[in-house]
């Protein structure tokens, strides 16, 4: 640690350290975990989302959990709280959770074909 | 890198460390890794969250949700049911005391959601063995901030700007203190963080070493900058090892990393801190006989002036402050003394952190700005008396501070308002006590602790107060007299005046504060040889309630002096002599019969 600069550059490095107890999210991610959701493979869909987010560095999304939404023959349900609204996918496989990550959470286009709507 | 979606901080207090925390960690862990997931979660050890009651303390992140009292068996439900289904267990959320509901989160606890953290920011926040989520949180800001940008000149001006005062006890303005060591001349002077802090019930001081320790080296070390010192030294107690070694790893960290040695963010800068191990005298809390037993010396005070900042540690000038106070300096130089200004009231800026306990729902530590009054404290943050009892008095500023009582709830907690009531700040002890309490017995236990602790150098607090307590001893016995209050103010007052330090001329506080407010309390025990609280074991007097008794002959079996006479199915009787008033007859009558008096 020789200069200012070097502080500040090991802060941005460690950020994610304690980020996460701040509740300064921008994006939540959330799985259905309710019975249906862990039947229909919903802890394989969080474990994919876990792995995704930690290869892309994705530092401003929270993954959580919450239960049974109804919707039990869709699920693996998954929700997506960004700035511009909240999204819910159906029968999101591991797969499906990589790409909602890449091409909505990231890029910023949700993938229509997945979402259910009224 | 890794991505953890949840992290979960097990309290590591001392506190929560007796309560055991670590084995409810260890479990917590081990069951993680059973379900496979380790990886995507984090547990993580902090200092102290400030619910010393509720102790093992577990707080799961993103949600917030608190758990308290978490057993083993508890820790591997949360794993399997919270960590892995994200199923709140309402079983082991925080019950609010007065309205009964149950606290889904952290956030919505009044015990955390009404004070201001900022001595405690991160003490129960971060990991206090990594010195990384230190600098996460702007750890190490300030003093980059103060080497490259500010003149010792700034340092002090802003914080004598601050209004901040010493948080040990007296309440002297820190920048004060900070300028006259600055302005001393001298080729040598010294930092000295006072970290012996042994008021009874205190330990504010302790958690904040225990859970963020580098926010004290960094304070240290810009205060060596500001005064013109190279070498600081934390004078820490014995009975605090937990905080040494964390401590200890923190300065080793910080040396790895550059912000303790030579050139500091390549300065000309120089500093470095070594501790050093108090014996666990309560004298050595005072700043001359703390510098005293540095030096290797017996902890004995001496008479004031010369004052450190002029001649202390080695004779060189030397700035002492205490744990909380320099706790409150980084905060200060990042966000400015207007800001810090803004908070408390008009002399007594920023926050206070309490250790609050006794008889309140509660116990634990809370940071509040200056200010708040005894009400607010006790029953909006602490939750109130428990079992529906009435608050009877509150001792604020430990064995040297005085009592507040009912009438006082409303009494602003600063400096000069606490003093104007008869009390004081001191360290931030706040012992409540409920209708049980007996002020004689209280004033007992206080002078009985400083008559232990005097260091005996000094007549009137070597034998005064010993004198003292005797008085108090006898009227605790029955064997009180006529003008034994008198004696007491006679003492107290001499005591007062001719002590050589803060330890004796503050000792006959809670004795007078308590004679003052409940004098009626003395007199019962003088003339009428009762407790009215029925606390004094040797003035109470049992008796069976002809009207109640059954003749059962419980309490006859019981009795260890056989001193309870009777035939079954008729009125049983004690005989005062052969009692030794044990409460066995009290505790074992199923109808209620026994009485105290």
């Amino acid at each position: 640690m020789k200069t200012v600069e070097d502080l500040r550059k090991l802060r941005e490095e460690v950020r994610q350290m304690t980020k996460l107890r701040e509740g300064e999210a921008e994006v939540r991610v959330v799985v259905g975990m309710g019975t249906c959701g862990i039947a229909a493979g919903a802890r394989e869909t969080l474990g994919a989302l876990v792995q995704e987010i930690a290869e892309r560095g994705l530092l401003s999304v929270v993954v959580t959990q919450t239960g049974c939404l109804g919707l039990c023959e869709r699920e693996p349900i998954v929700e997506v709280n960004a700035p511009d609204g909240r999204t819910l996918y159906a029968r999101v496989t591991p797969e499906r959770a990589r790409r909602i990550l890449r091409e909505h959470v990231q890029g910023g286009v949700a993938i229509e074909d997945w979402v259910i709507r009224n | 890198m890794n991505f953890y979606r949840s992290h979960v901080l097990v309290c590591a207090g001392a506190g929560c460390v007796s309560s055991g925390c670590l084995n409810t960690m260890e479990a917590l862990v081990d069951e993680n890794a059973k379900l496979g997931l380790d990886r995507e979660i984090k547990v993580i050890e902090t200092g102290c969250i400030g619910t010393c009651d509720l102790g093992p303390v577990i707080v799961v992140y993103p949600e917030g949700v608190f758990y308290r009292n978490v057993t083993t068996d508890d820790a591997r439900e949360i794993a399997r049911e919270h960590l892995l289904k994200g199923r709140t267990i309402q079983r082991l959320l925080y019950r609010n005391p007065l309205t009964s509901q149950l606290v889904q989160t952290y956030g919505e606890m009044e015990f955390f959601n009404r004070q201001l953290r900022i001595a405690l920011r991160n003490t129960g926040v971060i990991n206090p063995e990594v010195i990384e989520e230190y600098i996460a949180r702007d750890g190490y800001e300030a003093l980059a901030r103060v080497l490259t940008t500010m003149s010792p000149e700034e340092v002090v001006a802003t914080v004598t700007a601050s209004g901040l005062r010493g948080r040990g006890g007296a309440g002297f303005p820190t920048g004060k203190k900070w300028g006259f060591t600055f302005r001393a001349m001298s080729d040598q002077k010294y930092v000295v963080c006072n970290a012996d802090e042994g008021d009874p019930g205190a330990f504010m001081d302790r958690s904040i070493l225990e859970g963020d320790p580098h926010a004290i080296i960094e304070a240290m070390t810009i205060a060596g900058f500001a005064v013109g010192a190279n070498q600081g030294y934390v004078y820490v107690r014995a009975e605090y090892p937990l905080a040494v070694k964390r401590l200890q790893l923190a300065l080793d960290q910080a040396r790895n990393y550059g912000f303790l040695g030579k050139n500091i963010f390549s300065t000309n800068f120089s500093f470095d801190i070594l501790i050093r191990v108090g014996a666990g005298a309560f004298v050595c809390g005072e700043e001359t006989a703390l510098l005293a037993s540095i030096e290797g010396k017996r902890g004995e005070p001496r008479p004031r002036p010369p004052y450190p900042a002029v001649k202390g540690l080695w004779g060189k000038p030397t700035l002492i402050n205490n744990v909380e106070t320099f706790a409150n300096i980084c905060p200060i130089i990042l966000y400015g003394a207007d800001w810090y200004g803004r908070i408390g009231t008009e002399t007594s800026k920023g926050t206070k952190v309490f250790a609050v306990a006794g008889n309140i729902n509660n116990t634990g530590l809370v940071e509040v700005p200056m200010g708040m009054t005894l009400r607010q404290v006790v029953y909006d943050v602490c939750g109130g008396i428990p079992n529906g009892k009435e608050f009877k008095a509150a001792q604020t500023g430990g064995p040297s501070g005085g009592c507040l009582t009912k009438a006082e709830l409303d009494v602003a907690m600063d400096y000069e308002t606490l003093i104007a009531a008869g009390s004081m700040m001191g360290s931030g002890g706040l012992i409540v006590m409920d209708e049980d309490a007996c002020m004689v017995d209280m004033a007992r236990f206080f002078l009985d602790f400083t008559q232990d602790e005097s260091c005996g150098k000094c007549t009137p607090c070597r034998i005064g107060t010993k004198r003292m307590l005797e008085i108090l001893d006898r009227m605790t016995k029955g064997e009180g007299r006529e003008g034994d209050m008198e004696a007491l103010y006679g003492l107290a007052e001499n005591i007062r005046e001719t002590s050589l330090c803060g330890l004796g001329q503050s000792a006959p506080n809670p004795v007078l504060s308590m004679i003052k407010h409940f004098r009626s309390e003395y007199e019962a025990h003088i003339r009428e040889k009762r407790c009215p609280a029925g606390v004094c074991q040797a003035l109470m007097s049992y008796n069976i309630l002809a009207n109640k008794c059954r003749g059962c002959g419980l309490c006859a079996r019981v009795c260890p002096t056989a001193a309870i006479f009777g035939k079954p199915k008729e009125v049983y009787r004690i005989e005062r002599k052969k009692c030794v008033k044990c409460n066995a007859c009290l505790e074992k009558c199923p109808f209620g019969a026994v009485v105290r008096a």
